[in-house]
């Protein structure tokens, strides 16, 4: 590598040592700060496994039953505590099985860092047993991947793909060996890396950008925030609170960007999107001028677009200069790190407090809580419902649990009815909609966060995508809390089908096995529960317990999320039912 | 006017690195976007490359699209200009049979008039080369088929923009 494209943290007091290629590897890891990584090991891989071996003690490797459980577990892991997860798999199937994973984790601005093995380099386009262009097919979902074709390469290159995966904002890097790479010596050296030429991940604050976004936000009658993941990612939790606070603006989070304010806070009012709250979504086509901070306009939160916002003026806070006029087009563009901006503004914020406009946030509140909410937490009808497991699983954990929802009904359910007191807490696969995140995903976040209770809500048919994962949970011990939330169904897809498509159920019922056999085939406690006055005990049963534990709720087959906004509709064109 | 589609003159200053290609051309993939034509080449700075891409899509893409490329870390800059931005040229080689050039006396005329270059004549074929716009490249093809051509071969545009492009006092300014 070109010293000159990279700056560089120089050790000066560090002598080379010679190693081979592997040790390097989990030398490099070590001195990125790395103690778990997730894996399965295979042919190519094998030298770094040996040296896994050799340094068990320093750093611990969980054996995931597959590839893609290894990148939901470190996806999992980065979540909750912010660091780089690391995945690692062997070539060929191996590296193919990570990138479901990867794509997960670059539309989700994941920090990730997943290693594979590939055939010695000789053999490279010969069509060797297990070879797969794993760089090739993995350019698209990754923000940046390389091969190492040289052990000399491994020290520099692993330097950059942490700093590329952790700085600006952030995503999934894959760094391929060849078998030859971990088995040559060369002389050791690690120096981290500081910065690349040709990227700046984060864009310089422009002081002329802040000065006209506080004016506008100053002038606003209606104003209203829209913050997403930037606001966990960028550790602006405080910056943010503070905004809202002074200026007395409500403020509402795309389904990445929940938790960063807890629940309760009066200014909090709910998710927007496809079946977020009704009232910022009605109200983002009222409101004068919209804030969006650290969010990017995905389809789900907008509806469309041509009728989306048209009235208000836009502001957008956000690290990444593609995202910008992308989807909605901007009057004031802020472009910078979250927080950076957030503090620069505050000052120049006047105080202010729009109770009327507050108001009517909690009017349409009124109006969501009677037609919807009321029934989904309070339901009056036999079947046990989304909702109300939800409701009961909050009481508990007094809102101090992570939740790692998958995807579907069961995951708006969580996302809406969740409460929240600390950040990190909601960790879901958002933009790509991976069902099976949700198992692996709990195993990684428990691990970088053992004093917290880590909570898996997933329906039953996210939870057989990666099943098997239960195993690693046995084998690793990972204390995390599974609730099933069984409706026999596919039911986000039954509820299009319902709604959209003449309620021909094609392919979403499932039939389903005895989930607490299983469960107790992998030696976890698990229950099952059918009935709503074995709930409230069986939630306090699974909270109490020090192990893992597996709840099954079998809750209303045909219950439908909402509210909703069908494909294509406005925002303000919201379902209540 | 704005969904309008023109052709942008795309360039491109990159690190030298594999699989930059793919990245790059992957961006335009993943839209259905039909790459005209692409060029890559050295640039007038040391150890940096630089893509040369034509394409024919609506301003507001082409903006979009440069955000993307610009955002792979690779890649130092990224710009588009429309044709009276620039001044570009493609190139074209023709092998046709020798026989004609004695044959013929209106190739001959043809050579001359479009400033095309013979490379290389032997008993079997000569080689006839000529850089210029395509209008100029396509008017020499039709005059030539006439004759027959054995062999034709055009090369994608290259293009000098009249604007400067900051690259240099952006790599400075890395090092400082």
């Amino acid at each position: 590598m070109n010293l000159q494209t990279v700056k560089i943290a120089k050790a000066e007091n560090q002598n080379s040592e010679r190693i081979s290629g592997s040790e390097a590897i989990i030398k490099c890891l070590l001195a990125e700060g790395v103690d778990v990584l997730y894996g399965y090991p295979g042919g190519a891989i094998m030298p770094v496994y040996d040296e896994l071996y050799k340094y068990q003690d320093k750093i611990h490797h969980v054996l995931t039953r597959h590839e893609q459980g290894a990148t939901h577990a470190a996806q999992g892991y980065a979540r909750i505590s912010g660091k780089v997860g690391v995945a690692i798999a062997t070539s060929g199937p191996g590296a193919t099985n990570l990138i479901t994973g990867i794509a997960d984790a670059q539309i989700d601005s994941t920090p990730m860092v997943c290693i594979t093995g590939q055939v010695p380099s000789h053999l490279l386009g010969s069509d060797a047993f297990q070879e797969t262009d794993i760089v090739g097919i993995s350019t698209p979902v990754t923000k940046w991947n390389h091969q190492i074709t040289k052990a000399s390469e491994i020290p520099e290159v692993l330097a950059k793909a942490f700093y590329i995966a952790k700085s600006g904002r952030p995503g999934p890097v894959l760094i391929d060996i060849t078998k030859d790479a971990q088995f040559e010596e060369f002389d050791f050296k690690y120096e981290k890396c500081l910065g690349i030429r040709s990227y700046e991940p984060t864009p310089t604050l422009n002081e002329k950008d802040i000065i006209s976004a506080a004016e506008l936000i100053n002038s606003a009658k209606k104003p209203m925030i829209v913050w997403g993941q930037g606001i966990i990612l960028g550790q602006a939790e405080t910056e943010l609170k503070s905004l809202m606070e002074k200026a007395g603006i409500p403020a509402a989070w795309t389904i990445l960007g929940a938790s960063a304010i807890p629940t309760s806070h009066p200014l909090n009012v709910g998710m927007v999107g496809m079946h977020g709250n009704y009232a910022p979504n009605i109200l983002t086509n009222k409101c004068d001028v919209l804030i969006a901070i650290g969010m990017r306009f995905d389809d789900r939160v907008t509806g469309n677009l041509a009728s989306y916002a048209k009235q208000a003026k836009i502001i957008h806070f956000e690290i990444d200069p593609a995202e910008v006029d992308k989807n909605v087009k901007t009057d004031i563009a802020v472009l910078g790190d979250a927080k950076e901006s957030l503090k620069s503004i505050l000052p120049k914020i006047n105080n202010n407090n729009h109770s009327e406009w507050v108001q009517q946030f909690k009017d349409l509140y009124a109006i969501e809580y009677e037609k919807v909410i009321k029934k989904d937490i309070y339901p009056t009808k036999n079947g046990l419902t989304m909702g109300e497991v939800l409701k009961e699983i909050n009481n508990q954990s007094k809102g101090e649990a992570a939740i790692v929802s998958d995807v579907g009904q069961h995951q708006m359910v969580a996302c809406r009815y969740a409460e929240f007191n600390t950040s990190k807490s909601n960790i879901t696969s958002g933009g790509l909609g991976t069902m099976g995140f949700a198992l692996p995903a709990a195993i990684g976040a428990k691990m970088a966060a053992p004093e917290r209770d880590v909570v898996a809500i997933i329906g039953d048919g996210g939870y057989q995508m990666t099943i098997q994962e239960l195993g690693t949970i046995f084998q690793s011990k990972v204390p995390v809390k599974i609730v099933v939330l069984n409706n026999e169904f596919l039911g986000m897809v039954r509820q299009w089908q319902q709604l959209f498509f003449d309620k021909r159920y094609a392919s979403t019922e499932l039939v389903n096995p005895d989930f607490v056999s299983i469960a107790k085939g992998y030696y976890l406690e698990a229950k099952k529960v059918t009935k709503r006055e074995e709930l409230a005990s069986a939630v306090a049963e699974m909270m109490a317990c020090k192990d893992a534990y597996f709840l099954e709720v079998c809750v209303e087959k045909e219950d439908n999320v909402f509210p909703m906004i069908p494909s294509g509709a406005s925002v303000s064109d919201i379902r209540l039912e | 006017m704005k969904d309008k589609k023109e052709l942008f003159t795309v360039s491109v200053y990159t690190e030298n690195n594999i699989g930059l290609l793919n990245r790059i051309s992957a961006i335009f993939q993943r839209r259905h976007i039909n790459i005209e034509s692409m060029n890559t080449s050295a640039s007038e700075i040391e150890g940096v490359s630089r893509f040369t891409i034509l394409v024919c899509v609506t301003e507001d893409q082409i903006k979009k699209i440069i955000g993307q490329i610009e955002k792979q870390v690779e890649v130092i800059k990224a710009y588009y200009h429309t044709d009276e931005d620039t001044i570009y040229q493609e190139s074209c080689m023709f092998k046709i049979k020798s026989d004609l050039l004695f044959d013929e006396r209106q190739i001959q005329n043809i050579i001359k008039e479009s400033n095309a270059r013979i490379v290389t004549v032997n008993k079997e074929f000569f080689v006839l080369e000529k850089s210029g716009r395509r209008e100029e490249v396509e008017l020499l093809h039709r005059e030539l088929s006439a004759f027959g051509i054995m062999q034709f071969v055009r090369s994608g545009r290259i293009a000098i923009t009249k604007n400067e492009m900051k690259i240099t006092e952006m790599l400075e300014a890395f090092h400082n």
